[in-house]
């Protein structure tokens, strides 16, 4: 075992995979970067929001204000650098930090491919994906043609548990026995041509989509690495993506993974890209000097492959974090993020505070927009460590404007996959005296209903 | 070509388990084979039935008034303000049929805050009175237009009644106090008409026609203005605020026609009685329904099988009624005497709040602000 380890280590492999991904995906981040300032993203979920609801552990993390635009401005230039391959390893981990930055600031804005955005650029730190068709190689004169082996299957191993996981995740009651949420989302869609007025109403469409998403997620990632059913797998991938991006608001999600699984094909596709881009670029025609095999210091593998493993483990094992917790996972949503649980839910809360004076047992009701912005305030209203952290915020805001013996109580209504909204929070528990941690949160009212699966 | 073969045999194959999976799974198909709630008929029925109609009967109220503010004027006596103060509660109970309705001019214009922001501010009225050269239509001036100044100027101007014609006859500023209450008269019958012009020539065909489902499509646009008027102009305005929800302390003197001191609960109930029709599709003038919130939810339900929501937001707007039934006539009065029923009435709406906002909305999937971030 240990032997075939080692071995499979030693192997080499065609550079072009990697080094097209990394094109691709420079090309796309700069691009998302440039999207998500041309959309006035920056200022509405950055700059204008007086509050923002910090990850566990990442208080620190502050909104930089007006400077925010430098950080975006880093970010998508470091993706560009990126993509030329220039300074590579310097322009990664600068994405990598800036974007994470970002994503940081305001869990209100988490997405899980904002997630895979920050893993995959942390993993592709310890890439070669520099080793060919660069400036750096333009700059060193030196073309790398075979890189080692894991390198490539490190990529295809993260997007493989990205969809295996998230097809994982649909094996439960609401989505393949109810057809829930896509029972709810797709009717909404009356407005498609052609499919609106027919197929999206069809209950056998329902459940038609929620089986094959299931099917798809769980087999594609074996589909693409067997090389007989690859090209069937990535046509299904194309159409999967599109349309999934015709029905729902997902931003170049779609397009990165479309682009992102053209990595599972073999090199003569890619060699065949860099032939393209050459001749589009001829003042790239330089003479450089091919060297086969990228050399590896000893050292640096016994540095690399221990933190790359470590880090699949940990990717394997935080989806399931979740059976550490007695509430239902929906319900909660302790451990439901960075789990790969993608379009699972329809959830929509209403959560109003009441602050009381504990001497006097005089209250008054806290209109929410005074302090969040309409975006914050949806989100806020159904997930429990918003509302925890929320409840701080505003005991020490009435606290500091003089408020005597505050004390927080939300009341809270919750309803999830197109069930009738029930109370959420325990209307007797003062929230300013609980406090964020790992453990369950007891204030969360048990689901009177049971979602069955994984 | 061998590869070419064995991609068509696995998409057969895969073409096969979705097929399968997709009917295995026997639950009995409800939802009918095409879309069968007309969108285009709700918006129809809302325009023609309802939202016209009202701004129809509005502006006639508010013409009454006009003719009744003009005789007061050229004749202050006690007669004539008792006509004047008449048309204006006709014109303030068929205001609350068409509040609710920030869409098209109305949104444009700023209607609503031309017409109905209370408390008024006595004092932008009296400046105003005493130095001329207003514009009324100036955001400056939203708390000092409106219903709730012609009721200061109406009720509240002086003590009694006698005193309140002295304001228009003997008064140094008797003139002012005229021209001020012609020019908010006359300018609340002028945007009403400006809003109603559009609707009856060129926006009702725009707002019928506007079916998909985007945030700026007529559906969209007016479930959220429904919402947003029962949790901020009725909820909130009406009964919240003067009953100290959000404060330390309640403020009797919020109340909606403070000065009138009889109707705060008149003008809550037509609120409430206007949401829950419009809810129901009925019309302005009839109890007679068409396709409605009602409606779409009733279809939408035969979809997913699950709980009776519609009714479940009917039952909730008659508890609200009942205790807003069991309210003194002026709130002010109720607040001041036993503020915990003002509160009660306030609890009954909330509930109905978290119907309409969490599950009427998840239902309809639509989405309750205009932030279009990216979803997962």
């Amino acid at each position: 075992m240990k032997l075939s380890l080692r071995t499979y280590f030693d192997q080499y492999t065609n550079a072009a995979p990697l080094v097209v991904f990394r094109i691709c995906f420079g090309i796309m981040m700069c691009l998302s970067m440039i999207r998500f300032w041309y959309n006035g993203w920056i200022e509405k979920l950055y700059i204008e929001p007086k509050f923002h609801f910090k990850y566990y552990g990442f208080e620190w993390v502050k909104s930089l204000g007006e400077y925010n635009y430098l950080l975006f401005i880093i970010c998508g230039l470091s993706a560009l650098f990126v993509a030329l391959g220039f300074k590579y390893r310097l322009a990664i981990i600068t994405f990598f930090l800036s974007f994470t930055y970002i994503e940081l600031i305001d869990k209100t804005t988490y997405l899980n491919h904002y997630y895979f955005i920050s893993i995959l650029s942390f993993l592709m730190i310890f890439l070669p994906a520099n080793a060919r068709f660069s400036i750096d190689a333009l700059r060193s004169k030196t073309n790398y043609t075979k890189i080692p082996r894991w390198t490539i299957d490190s990529i295809k191993l993260l997007l493989g548990i990205v969809y295996f996981y998230a097809g994982l995740a649909k094996i439960n009651s609401d989505w393949l026995l109810k057809a829930m949420p896509l029972k709810i989302w797709l009717p909404s869609k009356y407005d498609l041509p052609l499919i609106g007025n027919n197929l999206m109403q069809q209950d056998w469409f329902h459940y038609a989509m929620s089986w094959s998403g299931m099917l798809y997620d769980l087999c594609i990632p074996f589909l693409l690495l067997y090389r007989r059913t690859r090209i069937f797998a990535f046509v299904l991938v194309v159409f999967f993506h599109v349309f999934t991006r015709v029905l729902f608001p997902i931003g170049m999600f779609p397009y990165i993974m479309i682009v992102g699984t053209l990595i599972f094909f073999d090199a003569k596709l890619h060699e065949h890209i860099i032939r393209l881009l050459k001749r589009a670029l001829p003042s790239l025609k330089s003479k450089l000097k091919n060297v086969e095999v990228l050399p590896q210091s000893k050292l640096k593998r016994q540095i690399i492959i221990p933190i790359l493993t470590c880090f699949f483990i940990l990717q394997l094992l935080i989806p399931f974090r979740y059976v550490l917790y007695p509430n239902e996972l929906f319900w909660s949503e302790e451990g439901y993020r960075f789990s790969w649980r993608v379009m699972l839910m329809e959830k929509a809360g209403l959560t109003t505070f009441k602050i009381v004076n504990g001497n006097t047992g005089a209250f008054f009701y806290v209109r929410n927009s005074d302090f969040l912005t309409t975006f914050q305030e949806k989100q806020m209203g159904f997930q429990p460590d918003f509302i925890l952290e929320y409840a701080h915020f505003l005991g020490d805001h009435f606290t500091a404007q003089g408020h005597q013996a505050v004390e927080v109580y939300a009341e809270s209504y919750v309803a999830l996959n197109g069930r009738t909204s029930q109370p959420y929070i325990d209307t007797t528990i003062d929230l300013y005296k609980q406090y964020e941690s790992f453990k369950p949160k007891t204030w969360i009212l048990l689901f009177n209903d049971d979602i069955k699966g994984l | 070509m061998k590869m070419i073969k064995k991609t068509l045999l696995s998409l057969l194959v895969l073409a096969a388990i979705f097929a399968c999976s997709s009917s295995e799974d026997g639950s009995p198909s409800t939802g009918g084979n095409t879309d069968d709630f007309n969108r285009q008929a709700m918006l129809t029925n809302w325009a023609d039935n309802f939202i016209i109609p009202a701004y129809q009967a509005l502006a006639s109220d508010l013409s009454a008034l006009k003719s009744d503010k003009d005789t007061f004027v050229a004749n202050p006596d006690q007669g004539n303000l008792d006509a004047l103060r008449f048309s204006w509660l006709e014109a303030y109970e068929t205001w609350q049929y068409v509040e609710m309705f920030n869409i098209g001019q109305a949104e444009q214009i700023n209607y609503a805050f031309q017409m109905n922001v209370y408390p008024t501010n006595v004092s932008d009225i009296q400046n105003n009175i005493q130095n001329g050269g207003y514009d009324l239509a100036s955001v400056n001036n939203n708390d000092a237009v409106g219903f709730p100044a012609v009721d200061y100027m109406l009720y509240g101007i002086a003590e009694n009644d006698t005193m309140i014609i002295n304001a228009y006859t003997s008064d140094a500023l008797a003139e002012s106090n005229k021209a001020y209450l012609s020019d908010l008269v006359n300018q609340m019958e002028s945007l009403t008409t400006i809003v109603l012009n559009d609707w009856t020539s060129i926006y009702r065909n725009e707002f019928v026609n506007s079916t998909a489902n985007t945030a700026t499509s007529s559906t969209n646009k007016l479930t959220n203005d429904f919402i947003f008027y029962y949790e901020k102009g009725l909820r909130a305005n009406k009964i919240g605020i003067p009953a100290g929800v959000f404060s330390a302390t309640p403020f009797s003197d919020k109340v909606e026609a403070f000065y009138n001191k009889n109707v705060s609960r008149q003008l809550a109930l037509n609120g409430l009685r206007a949401v829950q029709k419009f809810f129901n599709g009925e019309g302005f003038n009839s109890t007679s329904t068409g396709e409605s919130f009602k409606q779409y939810l009733d279809y939408l339900n035969t979809i997913k099988d699950g709980a009776d929501l519609s009714e479940l937001i009917n039952d909730q707007f008659d508890e609200a009624e009942l205790k807003i039934q069991a309210l003194n006539d002026n709130f002010s009065q109720q607040v001041e005497t036993d503020n915990t029923k003002m509160t009660e009435a306030y609890d009954e709406l909330q509930k109905a709040v978290v119907l309409l906002k969490v599950d009427m909305i998840q239902a309809m999937n639509i989405s309750v602000d205009f932030v279009d971030a990216d979803g997962d």
